[in-house]
């Protein structure tokens, strides 16, 4: 990734944030008289009771046409703020999340958000006493980032100063400082002054509730944070994938490292009023595990994370306005899973898929190998002639019960790799015949693969220092994977050597007159 | 300060509690698990909405059964994702845990027309309130000393094992008994008393016992007989200290607004926080331990 196409990005950011938020002011400038019709859609009319005993009878509403159609459109000013803010979130994480994944410190991101509880708590308390509104955002948000800032630097000095492991550290600091922000909690929801139900939402969040000038802090945020990781980009990629070697080419890790932990508890406040504090951990976490399967390049895995991050965030606000019972945080977290479980699956770097059909192709390859092997050595040892020409050797019709036989094949396995065989050309057999012979191409390969099985042998016998008895199991090993460069290597290091007697000819240059037999 | 007889019994509880959880949270520790505690807390929602669902009622043993399960599940998929996705241990937690938990807040949301549950009762339920009670001795008093036996009984009897297990878990494999069937059993172990737990005292009291103590003590020994004595005092020590912690917390603020005594607090969440300030206790013995022993190093090279 060029600092150009880092560049391109953040322009790109720029671009799509700015758009966005343009969108909201305009927006909000000449619908004034949707606002109020908007807020009452977003909290919905309260869902009929229903006394039905069934399961299946979940007392939820479909929406009508025309309310799906205004929430697709964007018709209603709230759910487009909602929309604007919520996408810029996940994005946010996304973005931020990558890097954590990379440091191996996803957890951490749930550590800094159980922290800024008690700072929640504290500043509404000392709100509360110096006589102020209690619920000011900017005051609530304040304290939350410098107890999550704190927490974050208390579970760095564990790990750094003591020989607590790092996942311990992490439990510590969030229950001891969860547990201090619970304790604030109750306290607070028995003072006299009795207006504590705000501070309920940061743990389950409430999306719905969101204000254009929530949104606006939102997406401001995130642009930010765009912008400093674009600016960090190199740095944390180095840190990210070798802190060693960037402490030794003298970049200040420690400084970067809490900067980017930093990061993180900026995605984590910014996110603790939308989704609240139990899930903004998961836009944390997931977007980036998922984005991980399809690519193994940082920069395509960071915008993938953003996508699946912010269209996680679009699905679970347009369920939890079509649905005004279902919990937008939630769905939001169920929506990033979703794509986890597709990523998982079909991802084209890691999914299971991708790498189940890699291993199948190993083991075929393996197991044509160890065919054609079978077949060279049964040939060679029921050579009539043994100094005839080598391509003639391999004529003769292989009994399969003998090859079964040598081998400790099943009948099963027997068929299996004749039919694989037969399938790639590369001998002559059909099901229920009790002999097989080579095809031209077979013989060719059967003669290749041999030839790196001895060389291989050849090798560990005269210059390995492996004993005898694990030499054939040690070829056996490595022959599937040795490239071309390195049979020439070892034919040249072997040439005029006692080992020649044993390796068959390549079968690609002109056959050299054997010399000896196999002993 | 006017104790009464229900003082009491939270301190016996939360005692009981603290040591009951403090057992398997040693385990956990050593074999690296810790954030488990704090998974299976938030992954036993879904557990407790489907067997609410089913069984329509707010009996003990469903909702257990429940909540045990939906532990389990919790660690056998994310060892799942982490293997067959090759996702870094923490990553696979959290996203395990907070799928999991969505799917909880939806099917609570969803049914609540018939569920009368809600999120906060298994977040922080109130040792207060749990040892209200008409008996001579409250419920959840029994309920946690029988945890508490029944946990030290299993690692009494499985201690090799774990033992083993923790610390050499190829070694273990190798002499052919199972680290991993050995650390699920655990896991199990572990989910069934966080989930007994939290019925009585709150989530946050047991993600903390299961790790706090035992960290405490694994800076002050190396031995295992003696990491799980002192994880154990310092449970008992950060419950009793945590109720009066509590105490003057809320006579603490209520002085800020004016008033003698507020009327409620969580003992629960105070013990966890006290938990964390005896860590810190520890931590700085040993840091000044070792600090002392360095200058006194130093001092003998220099004068040989």
């Amino acid at each position: 990734m060029t600092r150009r196409r880092v560049l391109f990005l953040v322009a790109l950011l720029v671009l799509l944030l700015g758009g966005l938020s343009w969108f909201l002011s305009r927006a909000g400038s000449h619908v004034g008289h949707s606002h109020q019709s908007g807020e009452a859609h977003a909290t919905g009319a309260p869902a009929a009771r229903r006394g039905g005993k069934s399961i299946t009878d979940t007392g939820i509403e479909w929406p009508s046409r025309e309310k799906i159609w205004r929430t697709v459109s964007l018709a209603d000013y709230n759910t487009r703020i909602v929309f604007a803010g919520v996408t810029a979130l996940g994005a946010a994480g996304g973005l931020v999340g990558t890097f954590l994944l990379l440091r191996k410190r996803s957890l951490l991101s749930d550590t800094v958000s159980h922290c800024t509880l008690p700072g929640i708590a504290m500043a509404f308390l000392i709100g509360e006493s110096m006589g102020l509104s209690g619920r000011s955002l900017p005051l609530l948000l304040t304290g939350a980032s410098i107890t999550g800032a704190l927490g974050m630097l208390a579970v760095a000095a564990i790990r750094a100063k003591s020989r607590i492991k790092d996942d311990a550290a992490l439990a510590i600091v969030l229950s001891v400082f969860f547990g201090l922000g619970i304790a604030l909690l109750v306290v607070i929801q028995h003072l006299p002054t009795g207006n504590a139900a705000g501070l309920n939402q940061f743990i389950y969040g409430k999306a719905a509730s969101m204000t254009a000038d929530d949104a606006q802090l939102i997406l401001l945020a995130s642009l930010t944070l765009a912008m400093i990781c674009a600016a960090l980009f190199k740095e944390f990629k180095l840190l990210c994938f070798d802190t060693d070697f960037a402490r030794t080419q003298g970049w200040p890790a420690v400084a970067l490292d809490l900067a980017l932990m930093g990061l993180v508890v900026a995605v984590t406040v910014i996110g603790l009023q939308a989704v609240g504090l139990l899930l903004v951990v998961a836009l944390l976490i997931i977007p980036a595990a998922a984005a991980r399967f399809w690519s193994h390049r940082l920069g395509v895995t960071i915008l993938l994370a953003m996508t699946i991050g912010a269209t996680a965030g679009l699905v679970g606000v347009a369920a939890s306005a079509l649905f005004p019972k279902l919990p937008a945080g939630a769905v939001i977290v169920l929506a990033a899973v979703v794509c986890f479980a597709v990523s998982f699956v079909f991802g084209a770097r890691r999914g299971l898929l991708v790498r189940w059909l890699e291993q199948r192709g190993v083991a075929t390859r393996v197991a044509r190998q160890h065919l054609l092997r079978a077949i060279y050595e049964w040939c060679e040892s029921h050579a009539h002639n043994r100094h005839a020409d080598p391509l003639h050797l391999l004529e003769q019709p292989v009994p399969v019960a003998d090859l079964s036989a040598a081998n400790d094949w099943s009948e099963g396995r027997a068929t299996r790799l004749l039919r694989l065989g037969s399938s790639e050309g590369l001998l002559a057999w059909t099901p229920g015949s009790k002999t097989s012979h080579l095809t031209a191409r077979g013989k060719l390969e059967a003669r290749r693969v041999t030839r790196n099985h001895r060389l291989w042998e050849t090798y560990l016998l005269h210059y390995a220092d492996v004993a005898p008895p694990h030499i054939h199991h040690n070829a056996d090993q490595i022959e599937h994977v040795i490239e071309p460069d390195i049979v020439n290597e070892l034919e040249e290091l072997l040439a005029g050597g006692e080992g020649r007697v044993l390796v068959p000819a390549d079968p690609e240059k002109p056959v050299p007159a054997m010399r000896g037999a196999r002993t | 300060m006017n104790w009464t007889g229900l003082d009491t019994w939270i301190v016996i509880t939360g005692v009981l509690i603290c040591m009951a959880c403090a057992l398997p949270g040693t385990f956990l520790m050593l074999n690296r698990q810790s954030m488990l505690g704090d998974g299976i807390s938030h992954a036993v929602l879904p557990g407790l909405a489907v067997a609410f669902l089913l069984t329509n009622s707010r009996d003990i043993f469903p909702m257990a059964a429940g909540a045990v399960a939906a532990g389990v599940l919790t660690a056998v998929l994310t060892q799942m994702v982490q293997r067959f996705g090759q996702v870094e241990s923490g990553a696979a937690l959290g996203v395990v845990f907070c799928g999991l938990f969505a799917v909880g807040l939806i099917l609570i949301r969803v049914a609540s027309d018939k569920v009368d549950l809600d999120a906060d009762c298994v977040l922080y339920g109130s040792i207060e309130t749990a040892v209200v009670d008409v008996n001579l001795v409250p419920r959840v008093a029994w309920i946690s000393g029988g945890l508490l036996i029944f946990n030290a009984l299993l690692i009494a009897f499985f201690y090799k094992e774990l033992r083993l297990a923790a610390f050499d878990p190829a070694l273990a494999t190798t002499l052919g008994f199972n680290a991993n069937a050995i650390r699920l059993g655990l896991t199990v172990v572990a989910s069934v008393t966080t989930v007994l737990a939290f019925e009585s005292v709150g989530s946050i009291l047991v993600i903390a016992m299961l790790v706090v103590p035992a960290a405490a003590a694994s800076l002050l020994t190396h031995k295992l007989h003696w990491l799980l004595a002192l994880a154990l005092v310092l449970a008992a020590a950060s419950a009793v200290l945590g109720h009066i912690g509590a105490i003057t917390l809320r006579r603490f603020v209520g002085g800020l607004f004016g008033q003698s005594d507020l009327g409620a607090t969580s003992s629960a969440a105070m013990m966890a926080v006290t938990a964390g300030v005896l860590f810190l206790i520890c931590w700085l013995v040993t840091a000044v331990r070792q600090f002392a022993n360095r200058r006194r190093v130093a001092r003998d090279s220099h004068r040989s």
